[in-house]
């Protein structure tokens, strides 16, 4: 079973839920963006929750399919049609051999998960199919999809058609979007002022906006408490002598434009981070897109593992209602 | 050195040994990663040591973020204690300084540096009062370095030069990033040198190329297969300056297979090191010469 690339979309990868344990020598998590939306397109094909999926970004591919398979399109509203006739998103449809999948324009969100029954059957590269694109890693030759490439499908059964997520259970951002954030890592080295605007001021999605992170735009630049650089740091005051830098970590270099980092995550650097945004939120940030405002907000742990429960909860009733 | 612990989110505890670079902060990240790796703390999912800090990622749902910072900071107790010995190896890196690639991506990028008349090689000889580019070459592949960090992208080492600190060659970061790096350049930014393990973005000084692939994800090259990175936080890294015959003769033997980075295992003992540094070193690259 294998399902061919007729037009391969604007950055469409293999991900699933990620590679995990090689951070410290430079090898992110990789896997889908929005995390939730994955595992819902999966399960509503029949898969396990962490298959190999298609993420999709601003423009959906066009898929030939050689045998029939059950797929559903998540995350995204990137309407999918089956030879030109439209299904809805959040749903399971079947495909036949010889139909074609392909995409209306996007209405809202950025990134679409598209699950097909059997999974997306690429090597398994350090534990996962994710694709990490800069290292040339996994997924289907270390790279996003072109035009003629032949998936491979594993086997799989397929749920019925019409399985549905009911709405009020589907997540998109909404505008302006709250990202909430636990300050910290190297807060102090800002002052209280440029602290509190940094969390008033309202940032637009800057175009430099990926799978490694996420850069904003229109803040007022931040005002660093004066210091003697450490040695080894570097002569800006926005530097640091390089660390690790975590998945969701706020770095602002030159004090001027924040970048979250995502999945892809540059695994270390020497730009000061002023927090985190909480994992709760992650997934919200890969439904972005250019423009889009958006705000800081302060939270404390006990939010942030509230908020991570209530994202688990979420996934529950995903859960029950399938 | 204090040591300082900040929350990175709800999934990550970020440790700072020291605010500045020393081969002491390093050891210290060492030794605490050490122990962490050893005590099996359940919900860990990674352990990440760098030049004067560490990382560690858990699960929320599996340990609370309040107790993985009590575990840590009895680790860190328990590991004051630690050597400051590690066996390693020390591994020659052939070098082409002054190449014709990253002279081509410095020039395009020139409005972003600091010295749009000079190229990184001639800017950092001046500003280290080196002289020229010779003598650029020859203080910075005379004494090795120190991989005190892995990380940024796949497989790229920091490196710190073994050297006085009032010898260390230092360097700012371009103004702004450049947006293209060719594969496998030798660069340096603040006191760190590194190798670009693949083709990307980078702020780092541009000094040169080395003909030997240091991350193979498809695991081909010979020396690659165990592993698909080369480097580990510890090794020690000696530079070969060499002329274009040579870079392009050793780019044909690691295509075919029939190259082998010279290497040789050795201890590293930061007290003794730090007795006599030259000395230490001169030992150091005579196990590479097998003496």
């Amino acid at each position: 079973m294998a399902v061919k690339v007729v037009k391969p979309g604007l950055s469409t990868t293999v991900q699933d839920l990620g590679r995990p344990g090689y951070y410290h020598i430079g090898i992110p998590l990789s896997g889908g963006m929005d995390r939730l939306a994955l595992k819902a397109a999966n399960l509503l094909v029949g898969n396990k929750e962490g298959a190999a999926v298609l993420e999709a970004v601003f423009m959906g591919p066009e898929l030939y399919f050689t045998e029939d398979a059950t797929a559903a399109v998540t995350g995204a509203e990137l309407p999918p049609k089956i030879d030109g006739d439209m299904r809805p998103t959040w749903t399971s449809f079947k495909v036949k051999k010889g139909q074609t999948l392909s995409f209306d324009f996007l209405k809202k969100g950025a990134r679409a998960y598209i699950a097909i029954s059997g999974g997306i059957d690429v090597p398994v590269v350090l534990g996962s199919r994710s694709t990490y694109t800069l290292g040339a890693l996994g997924g289907f030759n270390g790279r996003k999809l072109e035009a003629g490439d032949k998936l491979p499908i594993g086997k799989g059964r397929g749920a019925r058609e019409g399985r549905t997520v009911p709405e009020k259970l589907r997540r998109l951002p909404s505008v302006p979007t709250e990202l909430r954030m636990l300050p910290g890592l190297y807060w102090h080295r800002i002052t209280d002022a440029a602290g509190r605007q940094f969390l008033e001021d309202t940032w637009k999605v800057a175009p430099e906006a990926d799978r490694i992170g996420y850069r904003f735009k229109g803040g007022k630049p931040l005002e660093f408490v004066p210091r003697e650089q450490p040695f080894g740091a570097g002569s800006d005051p926005s530097n640091i002598v390089d660390a690790c830098y975590p998945y969701g970590s706020i770095q602002v270099p030159g004090g001027t434009e924040p970048i979250v980092l995502h999945r892809d995550a540059v695994s270390g650097g020497g730009y000061f981070m002023v927090g985190t945004v909480i994992s709760a939120d992650m997934d919200l940030i890969g439904q972005l897109q250019p423009h889009t405002p958006a705000r800081f907000v302060e939270v404390s742990m006990a939010q942030a593992l509230r908020a991570r429960k209530d994202r688990a909860g979420l996934l529950d009733k995903i859960r029950a209602s399938l | 050195m204090k040591t300082r612990y900040s929350y990175g989110g709800d999934e990550h505890i970020f440790v700072e040994c020291d605010e500045e670079m020393s081969l002491e902060a390093f050891f210290k990240s060492l030794s605490i990663t050490t122990a962490v790796r050893k005590a099996k703390i359940k919900g860990v999912t990674e352990i990440c040591p760098a030049n004067a800090s560490f990382q560690i990622k858990f699960d929320p749902d599996k340990i609370k973020p309040s107790d993985m910072l009590k575990e840590l900071k009895l680790l860190e107790k328990a590991a004051r204690k630690g050597k400051s010995t590690i066996k390693t190896r020390i591994i020659e890196i052939p070098v082409l300084y002054n190449d014709p690639w990253t002279h081509e991506t410095l020039m395009r990028f020139r409005e972003r540096h600091q010295d749009p008349n000079s190229t990184d090689i001639e800017y950092t000889a001046r500003i280290n009062n080196l002289d020229g580019v010779d003598g650029f070459i020859k203080a910075h592949s005379g004494a090795p370095w120190f991989v005190s960090m892995v990380g940024f992208v796949a497989g790229l080492p920091f490196l710190y030069q073994m050297v006085d600190r009032k010898r260390q060659i230092q360097s700012p970061k371009y103004l702004r990033p450049r947006t293209d790096t060719p594969k496998l350049t030798v660069g340096h930014g603040g006191c760190f040198g590194c190798i670009y393990s693949v083709r990307g973005a980078g702020g780092y000084q541009m000094f040169g190329i080395t003909p030997m692939p240091i991350y193979d994800p498809n695991q081909k090259i010979k020396y690659l297969k165990d592993f698909m990175c080369l480097f580990k936080p510890g090794d020690i890294v000696k530079w070969k300056p060499i002329d274009r015959a040579e870079y392009d003769h050793t780019v044909v033997a690691v295509e075919k297979g029939r190259f082998t980075p010279r290497m040789a295992d050795v201890t590293f003992s930061l007290d003794e090191f730090k007795k006599d540094m030259d000395g230490y070193n001169a030992k150091l690259m005579g196990a590479l010469n097998g003496r």
